[in-house]
Order: C-alpha cells, then structure tokens, then sequence
C-alpha cells in the first residue's frame, strides 16, 4: 500500500492492546485461578497449586448444570433455527420494499433491556397470566401444572432472548442468494420445496452456521433466564459459576468451571463446523 | 384432463423435439406503475429460431419471463399446441431457460449443475446424459470445476447444457451473450445457432442486440413499448420495414419528409423536396398525403457532382460531403443535402473509386427498389437512440 | 380455474411471510406487555404481576423507586463513556484492517471474532481473576465495568466499520486525489462521510450493549449498581413498575434511532 508502513500499526495499537490486556490475558488469568488451591480465599490469598484435581472436583459436583446448560442450550438453539430462518426468509424473500422495516424490527427489541423483557415473560407464563388460563381451559395443562419454573419457561425465554442473533447471520447469508439461482431451480423442474432443499439452503449454510453458534454459545453460558423464569432445578452452570465466584468466593471451583465450560463449547464448535464443512468460514 | 394437457405438465416425460408450436394470445403484464406488455399475440412455430428484439424496457424479457412461468400474466393465455400453461408451475412446463448472467448453482460443479434438472425428474443415466451433453458444448473436461472457476464463455456454454439437456419443447434465452464480450459473442452466436440445427428445438431468444438477432434468427419479432412493431425474416425486416422504429433500430435509416403525388399499379410516386422518387407499392405503407422516404445508407450511390452514377430514377445533386469517417469495410459520408438534410452513405471499400474529402461537392441516387415509404404520423426518431 | 390457479399461487407465495410475520409479532409481545405495565396502577401491592388499573403516576413519578434513577444515570454515564472510547478505537482498528497490510492482520481478525463467540460468563469471570490477582479485587467499580465494556463493545465496532469500510468504492478514493483532493481532504471529504453511518450504527450498538449488559457487569460491579442490576435486584423482591417506564423509554429511543440510522444510510447509500 502507498501510505506509510507503520500506520496500520499505529491504527490498531490501542484497540489490540486494550483487548490483548483485558480480553486475552484475563483468560490466563482464569486458568492460573482455576489451578488454585481451594484452601485458600479472597482474603487469605491463593496459592498457585497447579491442582489439576479441580476439574474433577467440580466436574464431579456441577455435572448435571452443565449437562443441563448444554441441552437447554441446544433445544433453543434448534427452535431459534426453525423460527429465524422462516422469519429471515420472509424477509430477505417475500418482504419486498418493506425489507429494511422489518429488518430495523428485528433489531429493535434487542436494543430494549434484555432483564426486563425477561421479566416479561415472567409475566406472560405467570400462573394466572392469559396462556396458562388458555392452556388449562382447553385441558393441555392441569389445574395445578405451572408452566414457570419448568424447562419449557426457561428454553422459551432463551429462543426469544437470542432469537435477533440467529435471524440477523441467516438473513446476511440469504440475502447474498441470487433469486435467479431460485427461479433456475424451478425452472430445471425442483419443485419449490426442493428448490429450497437443493439450492437455497445449501447456499444459506454460512448464515446457519454463523448464527447456531451465535445463538449457542451465549445461550449456553446464559443463567438469567434460568434464574429468573426457572426454579432450583433448571440450575444452569452460569447460575453456579455467578454464586461460585459472589456468594461462596471458593474462586478456584468458579475458575475451573468456567474454563471447562469454554473448554467444552469451544470442542463442540469445532466438531459442528467440521461436520458443517464450513472452515473457511473463520 | 386430456391425454395430451397431462403430458404438457408432466416433466418426467418431455417431448423433446415432437414439435408444437407455442402460442401467445391477447398476453398482457400490467405492474403498477406501468404496463409491460400489451395484448400481445404471438405464434411461434416448432423448431423455429425466433428472436424477440427491442429496447431495455421493451417488455421482451418480461414476455420470456411469462413463458417460463416465473412471471403471471395479467391477462392473456400461453398455449403450447392445443395446452394451456399461462399458469402452469415453472417447475410443471416442458420449457427451460437459459438465464442472464447464467444463474449457475455456484454450490455445484458442472457436472451437477448439468445434472440438475434430470436429477429432479429422477431420469436414470444421468451420468451418460451429462457427459454427452458436456461433449456437445465442448466441456467434457471442465466437468469437476466450480462456475466461478469458469470463464465467461465457459460459463453461458454451461448454462446452454444445464437448460438443453431437458431436451426442452422451448428453450428460453435471455440475453445470453451480454455479458461476453465482442469477439467471444460472435463465436458463441454461430455455436449456439448450431447446436440449434443440431437438435431441433424451439428457440426463443430475447436481445436488444440488432446484430445478435440478425445473426442467429429465421424469425424476428421487433418490441417497443410492450407491442410487437414488426415480425418476419431479418432480410424482411431489414429491407422493407414497416414503421420508422423498426428502420431505426434494426440498422442505420435516411428518413426524407415527401409529399405523395400519385400511387398507381406497382409505384407510388413521392416528391421530396422537388425531386420526383419512385418507391414499389409493396414497400410504400402510405399511399397518399405525407410520409418518410426511407433508404438505408448503404443503399446511397455517392459520386462527385457530374460523374455518372449507376442509378436510374431517384437521383439528386446539390450535396455537399460534411464528414467522412473511415472504418475498414467501408467509408461512412454525411452529404448536406440543398434543404439542410444530412444523409448517411456507406460505400465500400472495394478501391475502385476514389474518396470524398469534406466540403466536395456531390450527387447522391439510389435504386428505386430499395426506398420504402413510412407514414408521416411516425416518429422519425423512434428507436434511433443507440443503447449498446 | 385459471383463478383458482392464481389465488393458490399467492397463498403459497405469501405464506411464508405470513409465518415471518408471526415470529415478529412473538419478538414484540413482551415488549407490548412492558409498555402496558408502564401504566399500571401497582400501587396496593408490588408483588403481584397483573394489570390492576390505568395510571401515568408511574410516568409522572419516574423516580419514585430508592435508587432506580441514579442506577439509569450511571448506566447512562458508563455507556456514553464506554461508547466513546470503544468507537474510536474500534473505528481506527476496522481501518487497519481494511486498508493496511501489516503482519499479525490475521490473528487480529480472529481476537477481534472471539470476545463475540466466547460465553458472557467466562469473559466476566476471566476479566475477575484478572482484576483480583492483579490486587484489584476490593476495588471493582465503575472504572472496571468501564474496561470491561469498552473491551466487549470493541469487537462488535471493528466488524460494523469493516464492514461498511470494505463496501466502499475505492475508485472514489482515487477519483477525489485525481480532482486534487489532497489524502487529507480526501479522507474527510469523501471516505469518512460515507463510512459515517457504519460508525453511527457502531455507536449505537456499543451503547446499547452497554446500557444493557448484566453477566459481565455483575462480576466486575463491586458495589457499583448500574440500572440492569437495580432490576436484577427488585427482581427477586418485587418489581415497581416504573422500571417499565424505563423499558418504554429505552424502546422508543432506540427504535428512533434504529430508524433515524435507516433513513441516513439509505439517502446517503
């Protein structure tokens, strides 16, 4: 390039140093504190034990939350996947000069606090809200069935928390699609159904790869609406990494899980893109 | 529904060259703002090569497109032979495409975009198929690679392979060489009109290409403004248009303002501007009042004032050369006429007479047969504005 | 026939849209409850969730609830700051790497994808361990929410510039230098206008992210209380519903400046 050498250096100095320093090096600093001692504390100090032992510890206690995390997760991520691409596909498709609208709609809830809107739905699953009246007239739900405090209240509020997150990769990648590439489809006798099998889909694979992950990985390491929409026994492993780290200070255990939470998304993303076959996507 | 209506719809059993010929009648496509195609009626033979030429906006890819069966008409009906399609899925219809910019599956090699069509119809020896078919376009060792590996040329013989393996009843082509340039278009227009012999299918082949169209079509249909102006053989429509945007368009016309003074038998007789000029009656669509002599410029004899010209009848002086461009073939004259006219005249170079220079004093004459006469209520400028 | 034919046509082709209309109207009913409850009268009792009567004390009385308005304050402040700074060093960043070639561009490009692909949890308790071993355990504040929002937000600047910095013709570039615009005035003529609206948006997202981030912020808050920790609070004992004011206000705000953002890239695009 004709400007002088060095600028690009300079321009991205501060932006890589503030994240080399606080995004970077805390994840050291995580793995140093998952290695502590757990006889130590806050107050007390750590020792640096090199103590492999708890991983197994916590992995031994905290199982069933990450197990637990990762399926909630998981489920949500699928029926984000199902409810996003329809939704990105009116849009990019069907939606004609309203497109940039309903794009701005799309964007617009996520920029409204994610805590109240999930107070919202505290509301609208309450026992006494306006579904589970419906659902207990029609005989779906029993009398005394609840539909907060159960898995289907949390998954439910983790779709539509990250729901934004799915829709706005797939409609990048939709929207790159030729609608030539469609009609030639149907011209070469795919019906539509196979057109979008065959073409469409194949073609938005960046887009759903893109947003299962962005929709997975924050789901999963999500305890908000675990907390605030489940019971004690939709525990996620963020609800116990936060009281780890802020009511027990047992550092070390907080430490730990955290780095094999990572540890474990970070595997599952790497088996998922290579099964997507998608690697020059990173 | 009828024996012959289940085949029509029925891809899993083209036709493929059994012949029938593709009927539009009264087809009208109004969008919103404007109307693109208006009452058209269209009869297109089997087996013909049949070019739709016009303007960008003409309504000709529109038209293409409600063939197809990716655009519904408003109104009007699409028959091929005695069955009906207009609304007919484009996924249901005996008629591919071949699209702008080809459209290829860039998720897909060659082979499969070849392939994709047959696959959908679950024909058995596709792999036969596909090869044979990459043989014709010349291909066969292309067939692993990607369309963006392709060059541009590569890349419209695949988009021909993928629709014509189908073995269409029509196959559609949508300005299929605009995006190739020049020479590579000229080599591609003598392919494609020979592959055409080859399998003797209905082609339709829409451009706004004058040239493209002349080259490849027996028939011409020339669109403006959503009608058809004039449909027959590119020498018919060249030689004896019937309205000043078909002279226009296809190729270069003089349109001289005359007045007629008699039509009698197999001549009309026109004034212009004092000179007396004799057009054949099947070349005069006026037949009295006002009108516009038509000659194309090659047709122009040009000589310098007082040497004799091999031209009896339509002879004119008084012109002065005002410019002369040089091409190669031919050297191109404007001649100012004594009433202020500048007329085109294209002789060729064929070294037996000398050049003009600029300000040389000139007669001009034409054979009479070759002059049409065009009512003065047209537009001399129509279709004269080059867009390519 | 031919209308039967036609009318199945257009079912099939605005069924789709009809089912991504739903999933949008699902994006907004909660949003719609927010606004209903910010003007419900709550007064007799805090705990129950249900629309009792019509009132605009809760609008006339933003503040009424201890704390909420400072905590909206403070969120407020660390945003505009956090924003501040993240847009200008993301914005410097995203030009690096469009329009220069240095060595380590790559891995750049893959730090800068990771804070967005990495857990809120992990980041905030990673950015804890750092704070505490470095002896700044008992001193968590509003200097480190500070730091930990600009580092989240830089991520999502970088790839908003970029983005918009790589859809940028550079013939135009070289047009103004060829019209005698020195690279000076050619950068603030011409390239920082048209890539004005990513920064804008850029902006707009890092406050927003800002403004709302809890996971993180809740680890590295001390006892600092920003506005989502003043509802995670009332949560767990009974929300006053001027906190839907609040959710009101932030909705129609952004929704303003979503679209105000729309209108400017589209005149200018």
């Amino acid at each position: 390039m004709r400007r002088g050498r060095l600028t690009g250096y300079w321009l991205m100095l501060p932006a890589g140093l503030w994240l080399a320093v606080f995004f970077v090096i805390p994840f050291y600093s995580l793995l140093a504190t998952s290695l502590y001692d757990p006889e130590g504390s806050v107050l007390t100090g750590y020792d640096v034990g090199y103590r492999f032992a708890n991983f197994v510890d916590v992995l031994q206690e905290f199982w069933r939350p990450l197990l637990r995390s990762l399926t909630y997760a998981g489920i949500a991520t699928l029926i984000c996947l199902v409810l996003g691409y329809l939704l990105a596909y009116a849009i990019a498709f069907k939606a004609g000069r309203w497109r940039t609208l309903l794009l701005v709609l799309v964007i617009a809830p996520f920029f409204t606090s994610f805590l109240i809107r999930t107070l919202s739905w505290k509301l609208i699953l309450a026992d006494d809200g306006f579904i589970v009246d419906a659902l207990q007239t029609l005989h779906l739900m029993g009398e005394n069935d609840r539909l907060l405090a159960t898995p289907v209240a949390v998954i439910a509020g983790l779709v539509y928390n990250f729901l934004p997150f799915m829709v706005l990769p797939l409609y990048a990648s939709l929207e790159k699609i030729d609608g030539r590439l469609v009609e030639a489809a149907g011209d070469l006798y795919a019906s539509p159904s196979r057109g979008f099998l065959k073409v469409t889909l194949p073609l938005s694979m960046p887009g759903v790869v893109a947003g299962t992950l962005l929709t997975f990985i924050p789901a999963a390491g999500d305890y908000i609406n675990a907390q605030l929409l489940g019971s004690t026994n939709q525990r996620m492993v963020g609800n116990v990494i936060q009281d780890l780290f802020t009511d027990t200070g047992d550092y070390a255990a907080a430490g730990a899980l955290s780095v094999l939470l990572m540890v474990v998304i970070v595997a599952m993303v790497m088996v998922y893109i290579r099964k997507a076959g998608t690697e020059e996507l990173l | 529904m009828s024996l012959a209506a289940e085949r029509a719809t029925d891809p899993s059993n083209p036709p493929g060259g059994s012949g029938r010929n593709l009927r539009l009648t009264a087809l009208t496509k109004e969008f919103s703002t404007f109307t693109a195609v208006r009452s058209l009626d269209l009869e297109i033979p089997a087996g013909t090569f049949f070019a739709l030429l016009g303007p960008s906006g003409c309504g000709k890819t529109t038209t293409l497109r409600m063939v197809a069966g990716l655009d519904l008409p408003t109104s009007g009906t699409i028959h091929l032979g005695d069955d009906e399609i207009t609304y007919a899925k484009p996924y249901r219809r005996p008629v591919n495409t071949v699209f702008q910019n080809y459209a290829l599956f860039p998720h897909l090699d060659i082979h499969e975009n070849v392939a994709f069509g047959l696959r959908r119809r679950k024909v058995k020896d596709v792999d036969k198929q596909v090869q044979e078919m990459l043989e014709l376009v010349e291909l066969e060792s292309q067939a692993k690679k990607k369309p963006p590996q392709m060059s541009g040329g590569q890349q419209q013989r695949v988009a021909l392979a993928r629709a014509l393996i189908n073995r269409p009843e029509v196959l559609l082509l949508d300005e299929p060489l605009g995006a190739l340039d020049l020479k590579l278009r000229r080599g591609m227009q003598i392919e494609i009109k020979r592959i055409q012999t080859e399998v003797g299918l209905t082609f339709v082949h829409v451009t706004h290409d004058q040239e493209e169209a002349m080259t490849m079509a027996d028939t011409i249909a020339v669109m403006n403004a959503g009608v058809i102006e004039q449909m027959g053989s590119p020498t018919e429509l060249y030689e004896n248009p019937r309205t000043t945007f078909v002279a226009n368009f296809l190729g270069q016309s003089n349109l001289i303002p005359g007045t007629v003074s008699s039509a009698d038998g197999d001549v009309v007789r026109v004034d212009m501007h004092g000179t007396q000029v004799s057009i054949p009656a099947d070349r005069a669509h006026v037949t009295s009042g006002n009108g516009w002599v038509g000659i194309r410029p090659e047709k122009v004899l040009v000589a310098a004032e007082g040497e004799p010209l091999d031209a009896p009848g339509n002879h004119m002086s008084g012109g002065v050369v005002t410019d002369v461009s040089f091409v190669g073939v031919s050297t191109q004259y404007l001649v100012r006429m004594p009433w202020g006219q500048e007329l085109m005249a294209f002789e060729q170079n064929t070294g037996r007479r000398a050049f003009l220079t600029a300000g040389t004093k000139v007669d001009v004459s034409w054979r009479p047969e070759f002059a049409f006469l065009l009512p003065a209520s047209q537009d001399v400028n129509a279709g004269a504005i080059e867009e390519a | 026939m031919n209308g039967l034919q036609r009318a199945s046509r257009w079912v099939s082709d605005h069924i789709v849209l009809a089912g991504g209309l739903l999933v949008l109207v699902y994006m907004f009913v909660p949003i719609a409850i927010v606004m209903l409850m910010s003007f419900n009268d709550n007064s007799e009792s805090r705990n129950v969730y249900a629309f009792r009567d019509f009132t605009f004390s809760n609008w006339t009385n933003m503040c009424g609830p201890d704390g909420m308005c400072e905590s909206v304050l403070r969120s407020i402040g660390i945003g505009l700051a956090a924003t501040l700074v993240a847009t200008i060093l993301g914005t410097l960043a995203a030009f690096a790497l469009v329009r220069h070639n240095f060595r380590g561009r790559s891995v750049m490009n893959t730090v800068i994808f990771l804070p967005m692909a990495s857990p809120e949890i992990v980041m905030g308790s990673s950015l804890l361990a750092l704070f505490v071993s470095g002896g700044f355990g008992g001193r968590l504040g509003v200097v480190t929410i500070f730091i930990a929002h600009v580092m989240f937000c830089l991520s999502f600047v970088i790839v908003t510039v970029k983005a918009r910095l790589s859809g940028l013709d550079q013939n135009l570039e070289q047009a103004a230098m060829d019209l005698y615009a020195s690279e000076a005035t050619t950068f603030w003529r011409i390239t920082f206008p048209l890539v004005f609206p990513g920064i804008a948006a850029a902006a707009l997202l890092s406050f927003s992210l800002s403004f709302d981030d809890f996971i993180i912020t809740n680890l590295n808050a001390g006892q600092t209380v920003t506005f989502p920790m003043y509802v995670w609070g009332v949560a767990q004992r009974g929300v006053p519903m001027q906190v839907n004011v609040i959710g009101t206000i932030m909705f129609l705000i952004s929704l303003a400046l979503v679209l105000g953002n729309m209108f400017a890239t589209r005149k200018k695009a």
